[in-house]
């Protein structure tokens, strides 16, 4: 075991890979001899060589459509968008040629690859570097959607994301690559090295896709969340009693909407009160008032003292 | 006032006009030579605004692109003309059954048959084409089964895709021909993506990206030749210019520029302009581009210049947008016609032979069609089961697919 930022969990996932498979390749804008502006990739050329680790072209409509044809030819690219905000001039080639060339071409070609893109806010990245697009991405069939939170979890997350058969979206919380975050912003940041999570096995392993973690037992309330906003919501916790879904997305048609649409059908006659929704407001995220549209412990607390109230 | 003004280009002619083609030039046969294999796109200029021809008005053949392809045999060219005349045959019965209810939609190539029928016979087994909806004669000279062909249209079960593509949006992987998508453009930058894959896999294998001159304006056309560009690997990129984009000349997304070639030269990749109607030609083009991009060249742009005699899809009428009789007038003539001359003027083909080869390859098609047709089409259905389009959406049915699939009742 070691201990690793989520940074290095993630690059360590991609050296694994690398080393082990030789069909795996990675590319995007920076990821090369730079090794991407968030330093995910730091190294990897050197080690594995440029035609296994490259550079491209500000084009992201491109390198999603290279890793297209390239998946289907055979390989597992494992590319990188610099921001999930820059996402959008791919989204052509994700939701309609990535996460439909196996079911259209029934299943003559296939298209195993992973689009890794940093998400979230928290860093005063304002409008373009802050949106967390999660829904816009499990509104499509065909595709799979992660989100880790733990370095832990995103190195093995990332290696199940590579080693997968069909093409994985994988959204980095970019406020937890260097260390948990429990929603004080004016306080010091407490490292990865300072939290368990931050052991992580230097070798091979997975965490399966599709299965959600634990992060505390209990009998009152259940919380429903996924990225930056498990260690604020971990945190506001006390002993409460019901459901509460928390995300950093907009709250419209966000997946929280569709986490409590399957709450209440599967447990409606257990629910004591309606299903509270702690979410990002629906407005473009802004950068002065970052601390203002970033749902806080106070809104969670809230949101918790108001379903056990009911 | 200010004197500025915007232009919105025009078609040389609409349905109240006579068809007029003035504004093309037809440079004479053997007017560019055969390039050196490993000529830089700035030098390819003239090859880029000019046009590769073969087959002259006497119906011979002559000039430096005929003497590069040598003595061809009487038997390759009566084979590219049967690949032509069955292509036009199937494109004919299919646009009736669709008129006729038996399939949702369809789509011909008509005018554009040497293109497809001439390429594929140059590329081997292995390469891989990224067609649009209209490049199913490369399906037909790659020897696809009609039954397969067919089966799609009709969405029955004989249909590889099991009902779940357009009817003419074939997938073929087995005659190198990737699942075509809908999304005009989208397939021209995975084109670049799969022969980076053979390069770097080493397998010799090249890929070709098709699209038409309307789909050059799409963002991935751009994002296909910088790829090109950078990374060199072995993809030739087909601009197929047939003059409209359902009822929008190629004048609108031409814009300024000289030809569609000549936009590749921006991109440092070099680029030629062909007569697509001259089967010749197209034989010996997609054998010097196929040579060079497989021998290690880099990328290489070839622009068809052709027509599209019939409508864009079963959906629309062109009568309402173009000159009546454009097709009968376009300059570079039909390339069923053209080269059924030159093998008459050879010695290597009759009208009566031509007559009986009609009729055989019709024949053909339409036993095909009643095998096909007694497995259901769209007015007698007999589709695959409705669960079925639960399957193959991932490699594994993920638990919410599987209830979705018991909600539908299977």
């Amino acid at each position: 075991m070691a201990r690793m930022t989520m940074i290095e969990a993630l690059r360590s996932a991609m050296d694994v890979s690398l080393e082990r498979d030789p069909s795996v390749i990675v590319f995007g804008e920076d990821v090369g001899y730079f090794g991407g502006v968030f330093r995910c990739t730091a190294g990897l050329q050197k080690k594995y060589g440029e035609e296994r680790v490259f550079d491209t072209p500000i084009n992201e409509s491109a390198i999603v459509g290279l890793a297209v044809g390239m998946a289907a030819q055979g390989m597992k690219p494992c590319v990188e968008i610099q921001f999930a905000d820059y996402m959008f001039p791919a989204y052509d080639q994700i939701t309609q040629e990535a996460a439909r060339l196996r079911h259209r071409s029934n299943e003559q070609f296939t298209c195993p690859m992973v689009v890794r893109m940093p998400t979230g806010g928290g860093i005063f990245g304002g409008q373009t570097h802050s949106q967390s697009p999660e829904a816009l991405f499990t509104h499509v069939a065909g595709l799979k959607v992660v989100i880790p939170a733990t370095p832990y979890d995103a190195k093995g997350l990332l290696i199940a994301a590579i080693e997968d058969p069909d093409p994985v979206i994988f959204l980095e919380p970019k406020r937890l690559y260097n260390g948990p975050f429990y929603g004080d912003h004016s306080g010091k940041s407490v490292p990865w090295s300072a939290h368990p999570a931050g052991e992580v096995p230097e070798g091979h392993y997975t965490v399966p896709l599709g299965k959600a973690a634990v992060v505390r037992a209990g009998s009152d309330v259940t919380v429903l969340t996924y990225g930056t906003m498990v260690y604020v919501t971990e945190a506001a916790v006390k002993e409460t009693g019901r459901c509460v879904v928390v995300h950093e997305a907009t709250r419209t048609s966000g997946f929280g909407a569709e986490l409590i649409a399957e709450v209440q059908e599967a447990c409606f006659w257990h629910l004591r009160a309606p299903i509270q929704r702690i979410t990002g407001w629906d407005a473009p995220y802004p950068h002065a008032q970052e601390w203002d549209y970033f749902p806080s412990t106070a809104r969670i607390s809230r949101a918790l003292n108001t379903v056990m109230e009911d | 006032m200010s004197e500025v003004k915007l232009s919105f280009p025009h078609p040389p002619a609409r349905p109240d006009q006579a068809p007029d083609f003035s504004n093309i030039e037809i440079p004479p046969v053997g007017s560019l030579p055969v390039p050196s294999m490993d000529i830089e796109g700035h030098d390819c200029w003239p090859y880029a605004v000019g046009m590769i021809r073969v087959l002259d008005d006497d119906n011979t053949a002559h000039g430096p692109w005929a003497d590069y392809l040598g003595e061809v045999s009487a038997d390759t060219l009566r084979q590219g003309l049967r690949d032509m005349l069955k292509m036009r045959a199937l494109d004919r019965r299919m646009l009736n059954a669709q008129r006729q209810g038996k399939t949702s939609f369809y789509l011909q190539c008509t005018g554009e048959e040497a293109i497809g029928c001439g390429f594929q016979r140059q590329l081997e087994q292995g390469d891989m084409n990224f067609p649009t909806y209209r490049q199913q004669s490369l399906l037909v000279a790659a020897d696809y089964p009609l039954e397969a062909l067919m089966g799609q249209l009709y969405s029955n079960d004989l249909d590889p895709l099991k009902g779940r593509q357009l009817p003419i949006m074939h997938s073929a992987r087995d005659y190198g021909y990737f699942s075509v998508s809908g999304n005009l453009g989208t397939q021209y930058v995975q084109a670049v993506g799969w022969a980076m894959a053979c390069a770097l896999r080493g397998n010799g294998k090249i890929a070709t990206g098709w699209i038409g001159d309307g789909a050059t304006a799409s963002n991935d056309f751009h994002s296909a030749l910088l790829s090109a560009s950078t990374y060199q690997p072995p993809v030739v990129l087909n601009v197929v210019n047939n003059q409209w984009a359902i009822s929008t000349n190629t004048a609108v997304a031409r814009g300024k520029g000289d030809t569609y070639a000549a936009r590749a030269l921006g991109y440092g990749v070099p680029a030629l302009r062909v007569d697509g109607n001259d089967y010749l030609a197209v034989l010996a083009v997609s054998r010097w581009a196929i040579d060079r991009t497989r021998s290690g060249h880099g990328p290489i742009v070839i622009e068809w210049f052709t027509y599209r005699a019939a409508a864009h899809s079963t959906s629309d009428d062109p009568s309402a947008y173009r000159a009546k009789g454009e097709a009968e007038a376009w300059p570079l003539g039909d390339p069923i016609t053209r080269l059924k001359a030159h093998l008459i003027a050879r010695g290597d083909w009759s009208e009566e032979r031509h007559v009986q080869a009609e009729a055989e390859l019709l024949d053909e098609v339409v036993q095909v069609q009643k095998t096909v047709e007694s497995h259901g089409t769209f007015v007698k259905p007999k589709p695959t089961a409705p669960a079925d389009i639960f399957n193959g959406v991932y490699a594994e049915m993920p638990p919410h697919l599987r209830r979705q699939r018991q909600e539908m009742g299977h």
